[in-house]
C-alpha cells in the first residue's frame, strides 16, 4: 500500500522545512512530549505462543492477491503467519525475516494489523520496539486510514508512518504522513537521528500524539516533528488535503528489500527480527 | 589461565582482608590504581602528546622509505595544517613503501572510554592505504588493531577504526600506524610498476561514537581445528579479527590482536591458554576445547586439542660427532641439503618442506629447553632428502653405517614395507647409481616403547654400486603401505 519516496532528496529538504515549522508553530519550550494518558487499548504480548487474533490480523503473501505485487514497493518478502515469521516469546512480539525460497519469493516475514479489530480517530499511539540491522531490512510501525467508502483508496485514506527504519542506517528512523498530493516520493517526512547510539541494540519508544489538526511524532522522550494542516498546505502549494480526521488502524511489519532500502547484500544477516515489547493506545 | 586467575583472586582477597583487619582504617588513596591520561587527540594542527620524533618509521632495512613524511601548512581538513605523506614509487631506491607509527610521549594513555580511532584523509589520487591502525608501539604493545586496504578519494573523507575492546586499553602507547605503497596506475596488480602519490591525514583522534556494533569475531580464521599435541608444546592463537557494523551501515573488519580476546580452555588440566592466546599443553592425556570471546561475543573458530602425553623424543644419537656426516639431526651439524622433500612428480608425500633442519614439521623442546626438530612425512609413497644441484654432493666414504630413527604413526600390517635407497652422482653430469635396503614389517616393528625404530644400516648392506663419495639422494619408499612417519637423526657414521 505504501509508495515510497526518494530518501536522500526529500528527507533533507523536508527536514529543513520541518525545522522551520517547529520554530514558527506554537511549540514553546514547555510543550510536553505526551499529554494523552488514558489507556484504552494495549497488547503487552504477555501470552506466549501465537499472536492474539482478537487484536491482530495478518496481511499474507507477496501482495499479488491484493493487486500490489511487492506491496507497491517491489519488496522481496512473502508474508506468512507461521511461527517461523511471527510469534510471542518472553513477553515480546517477534517478527522474523528469513532468507528462504517460499512460494516464489526469496524471503519471508510477517505483517500484522488491527484493521477491523481496533480502529480509532485521534489519540496517542506508541510501541516499544527493537529493530534488526543490515542493508535491505525495512521494519515499520505505521497506520492506515479506514476508507469512508469502498471506492476511497490510498493515498486519499491517509497514512501515518510512526516509525520507519532502514537497516543500513542503524542510528536513524523517520516519521511520515501521506495524503493526496503528498504521497510516496512527495510525502511529508522527517528523520530522527539517535546521536551516539543505534536503534538495533536496545528497545526504544516510537509514538505519535494525534488530535484535530496536529500530529506530533516522538522517539523516547524527544518530540522531533509536529505536523499540521498548515504544513500540508505549505508542502503542497495548497493542493494537499489534511485527511487525518477519520479512524486509523495500526500495522507492524518487517519488509525486505524494495525501492527504498534496496536489496540485502552479502553482509546482511538472516534471520533477524523486530522485537515489539508493547503497543499501547491512549486518548 | 583459569588457575592463574583464580590464584591471583585468592591472593588479592587475602591481601585485602589483611589490609582491612590490620590497619583499622580505609584503604589509603595511595592504593588507587594508577591511571593514565585519556587524551583523545593524536594530531590536530600539531602532534598531541607524541614523542619528539613524531614519526617512527618501519625499518628501512625492510624497504621502508623514511623520506616522504612531513606536515603541510597549505592543506588541512580543519585548522591550519595536516600530515602530508609522499608515497614512493615501487622502484624507489630509498624504499618502496612508507609507513610507521606515532607513539605516546608519556607512559601511555587510558583509551577505555573510546570506541574508535578516527581521522580524515584525502589522496592526490585514489590510492590505497595498505594498513591503518593503532596499538603498535615497537615496544611490547599487546593490542594492535588495524584496517587493511582503505582506498582513499581525492576529497577529504572521515575514516574510522573501531576499537575491538576498549576495556583492554588502560595504558596504550601505540597512537597511530599507517603503511602505504605506490599507486597502481595501470591497474594491473602489485607488480613493481606502481607510481608515487601523496596523501594527507588530519584530525586523528580517539572518539566515542556509540554506533559501532560488534557483529562478528574470529580466531583461527574462523576454523574449528582438531589437533593432537604433547605436553609442554605451545600453540599461538592467530587468524584473529573482528567485524563492526557502523552508523553508515557498513561492515568494517579490524585485524585484531589475539590479546583483545578472552580465552577459555574447557579443561585446563589438559591445556591452558593465557591472555595473549598462547596455548600450552600441560596434561598427559585428555581433550580440551579452546574458545574465545570478544566483548563477551563468542568468536568463530576453536581448537579441540587432545594431549598424547609426554613427547616421545627419539633416542639421543650415540655416535661421536667427529665420525658423523649428518643430514638431519639436532645432535650434529647438518650438511646443507637441497630439500627434505622434493615434492617430485607422482609423489604424494607431504611434510619435510624446505631445506632448514630447524624449521620442519614438528619442534618440541627437550627437557633442557633445546629444540628437537622432527620431520613428519604424511601420505608417504616416496620422498627423498636431496643433496645435489644447489648443494654439494655428500661424501660419506669415510663412514660405515647409516643411522635413521623412524617412528611409524600408524599400525604396521604384515604386507607393509619400507625401502631406504641411496643415490650417488645425482645431477653431477657423471654416472648415477642407486642401492636399496629393504625393511619388512617385522623389521619395522622392532621399536622401543616410544615407537622409535633406530636403524643402523651397514653401507655394505646396500645393493647396487653406490659411490659413497658423492651421495645425492636418500629415499624413503613405502608405495603407500606406510603413510605417516616421523623421521629424526639421519646421519652416516663410522664405528
Amino acid at each position: 500500500m505504501k509508495i515510497r519516496f526518494n530518501k536522500s532528496k526529500s528527507l533533507s529538504i523536508l527536514a529543513l522545512a520541518s525545522l522551520t515549522i517547529l520554530f514558527t508553530c506554537d511549540l514553546d519550550e514547555t510543550q510536553e512530549v505526551v499529554t494523552l494518558n488514558n489507556l484504552i487499548w494495549e497488547d503487552n504480548f504477555d501470552t506466549e505462543g501465537s499472536v492474539d487474533r482478537s487484536r491482530w490480523t495478518f496481511d499474507l503473501g507477496d501482495g499479488s492477491a491484493q493487486g500490489l505485487p511487492g506491496w507497491g514497493n517491489n519488496e522481496l518478502q512473502y508474508y506468512t503467519d507461521r511461527p517461523e515469521n511471527v510469534r510471542v516469546e518472553n513477553g515480546v512480539l517477534i517478527i522474523t525475516a528469513r532468507e528462504e525460497s517460499f512460494e516464489g519469493s526469496d524471503y519471508t516475514s510477517a505483517r500484522l494489523k488491527t484493521e477491523g479489530l481496533f480502529e480509532q480517530q485521534y489519540g496517542r499511539f506508541e510501541a516499544r520496539i527493537r529493530v534488526p540491522y543490515g542493508q535491505g531490512y525495512w521494519p515499520a510501525f505505521w497506520m492506515l486510514g479506514v476508507p469512508d467508502s469502498p471506492s476511497e483508496v490510498w493515498p486519499f485514506i491517509g497514512e501515518i508512518d510512526i516509525m520507519e527504519y532502514l537497516g543500513d542506517s542503524p542510528s536513524e528512523i523517520f516519521g511520515t504522513i501521506h495524503g493526496p498530493e503528498y504521497s510516496g516520493g512527495e510525502s511529508i517526512s522527517k528523520e530522527y537521528v539517535l546521536e551516539g547510539n543505534r536503534f538495533d541494540t536496545d528497545f526504544h519508544i516510537f509514538g505519535i500524539e494525534w488530535g484535530p489538526g496536529r500530529i506530533n511524532f516522538y522517539v523516547d522522550d524527544v518530540l522531533y516533528q509536529s505536523l499540521t494542516p498548515e504544513d500540508v498546505a505549505d508542502e503542497t502549494n495548497g493542493l494537499g488535503e489534511w485527511v487525518f480526521d477519520r479512524p486509523f488502524y495500526m500495522l507492524l511489519n518487517v519488509a525486505v528489500g524494495g525501492n527504498l532500502p534496496g536489496p540485502p547484500n552479502a553482509d546482511t544477516i538472516f534471520p533477524q527480527s523486530m522485537f515489539v515489547d508493547y503497543v499501547r493506545v491512549y486518548n | 589461565m583459569k588457575t592463574k586467575n583464580l590464584n591471583y583472586t585468592i591472593l588479592s582477597a587475602i591481601a585485602l582482608i589483611f589490609t582491612v583487619v590490620s590497619c583499622d582504617r580505609d584503604i589509603s588513596d595511595d592504593a588507587v590504581l594508577a591511571t593514565f591520561p585519556n587524551t583523545a587527540e593524536v594530531y590536530t594542527d600539531n602532534p598531541v602528546g607524541l614523542t619528539d620524533e613524531f614519526f617512527i618509521s618501519f625499518d628501512p632495512a625492510g624497504g621502508a622509505n623514511t623520506e616522504g613524511f612531513g606536515t603541510d601548512d597549505n592543506v588541512a581538513f580543519e585548522g591550519t595544517s595536516s600530515i602530508r605523506i609522499d608515497v614512493p614509487a615501487s622502484n624507489d631506491p630509498n624504499g618502496s613503501f612508507i609507513g610507521g607509527i606515532f607513539r605516546d610521549r608519556g607512559n601511555g594513555r587510558n583509551l577505555t572510554e573510546y570506541d574508535a580511532l578516527t581521522f580524515y584523509a584525502r589522496g592526490s589520487v585514489s590510492g590505497t592505504l595498505g594498513e591503518v591502525g593503532f596499538g603498535t608501539d615497537f615496544l611490547d604493545g599487546q593490542f594492535p588493531a588495524s584496517r587493511s586496504n582503505i582506498q582513499l578519494t581525492t576529497t577529504w573523507q572521515k575514516y574510522i577504526i573501531p576499537i575491538p575492546d576498549a576495556s583492554k586499553l588502560v595504558q596504550e602507547k601505540g597512537m597511530f600506524l599507517f603503511a602505504a605503497g605506490g599507486f597502481d596506475i595501470l591497474g594491473d596488480g602489485p607488480n613493481g610498476n606502481e607510481v608515487g602519490w601523496t596523501f594527507w591525514l588530519d584530525e586523528i583522534r580517539f572518539e566515542t561514537l556509540g554506533t559501532n556494533l560488534l557483529v562478528e569475531a574470529e580466531i583461527l580464521n574462523g576454523q574449528d581445528q582438531v589437533i593432537q599435541s604433547f605436553v609442554d608444546t605451545t600453540r599461538q592463537i592467530d587468524g584473529t579479527s573482528s567485524t563492526f557494523n557502523t552508523s553508515d551501515g557498513q561492515n568494517i573488519t579490524v585485524n585484531t590482536s589475539p590479546s583483545y580476546f578472552d580465552y577459555e580452555s574447557s579443561n585446563s588440566s589438559v591445556a591452558t591458554v593465557d591472555e595473549t592466546g598462547l596455548v600450552t599443553v600441560v596434561g598427559s592425556s585428555g581433550t580440551t576445547t579452546i574458545n574465545a570471546t570478544l566483548q563477551s561475543v563468542q568468536a568463530n573458530g576453536s581448537i579441540e586439542l587432545t594431549s598424547n602425553g609426554v613427547f616421545p623424543h627419539a633416542p639421543i644419537p650415540p655416535a661421536n660427532a667427529q665420525n658423523v656426516v649428518s643430514l638431519f639431526s639436532d645432535a650434529y651439524t647438518n650438511e646443507p641439503v637441497r630439500h627434505y622433500n622434493g615434492f617430485f612428480l607422482f609423489a604424494t608425500t607431504q611434510g619435510g618442506a624446505g631445506n632448514d633442519p630447524n624449521n620442519v614439521d614438528i619442534s618440541v623442546d627437550f627437557p633442557d629447553g633445546s629444540p628437537d626438530n622432527i620431520i613428519n612425512y604424511t601420505q608417504l609413497n616416496f620422498v627423498s632428502i636431496g643433496t645435489y644441484e644447489t648443494v654439494p654432493l655428500v661424501d660419506v666414504s669415510a663412514t660405515t653405517h647409516l643411522h635413521i630413527d623412524i617412528n611409524i604413526r600408524e599400525n604396521v600390517d604384515a604386507s607393509d614395507f619400507m625401502r631406504i635407497s641411496l643415490e650417488s652422482g645425482t645431477f653431477s653430469g657423471g654416472p648415477v647409481a642407486g642401492g636399496d635396503f629393504i625393511l619388512n614389517s617385522t623389521a619395522l616393528s622392532n621399536t622401543n616403547s616410544d615407537g622409535w625404530l633406530s636403524l643402523d644400516i651397514p653401507l655394505s648392506s646396500f645393493s647396487g654400486a653406490v659411490d659413497f663419495s658423492s651421495i645425492g639422494q636418500l629415499f624413503f619408499v613405502s608405495d603407500g603401505t606406510i603413510s605417516d612417519i616421523w623421521v629424526d637423526n639421519v646421519y652416516f657414521y663410522s664405528m
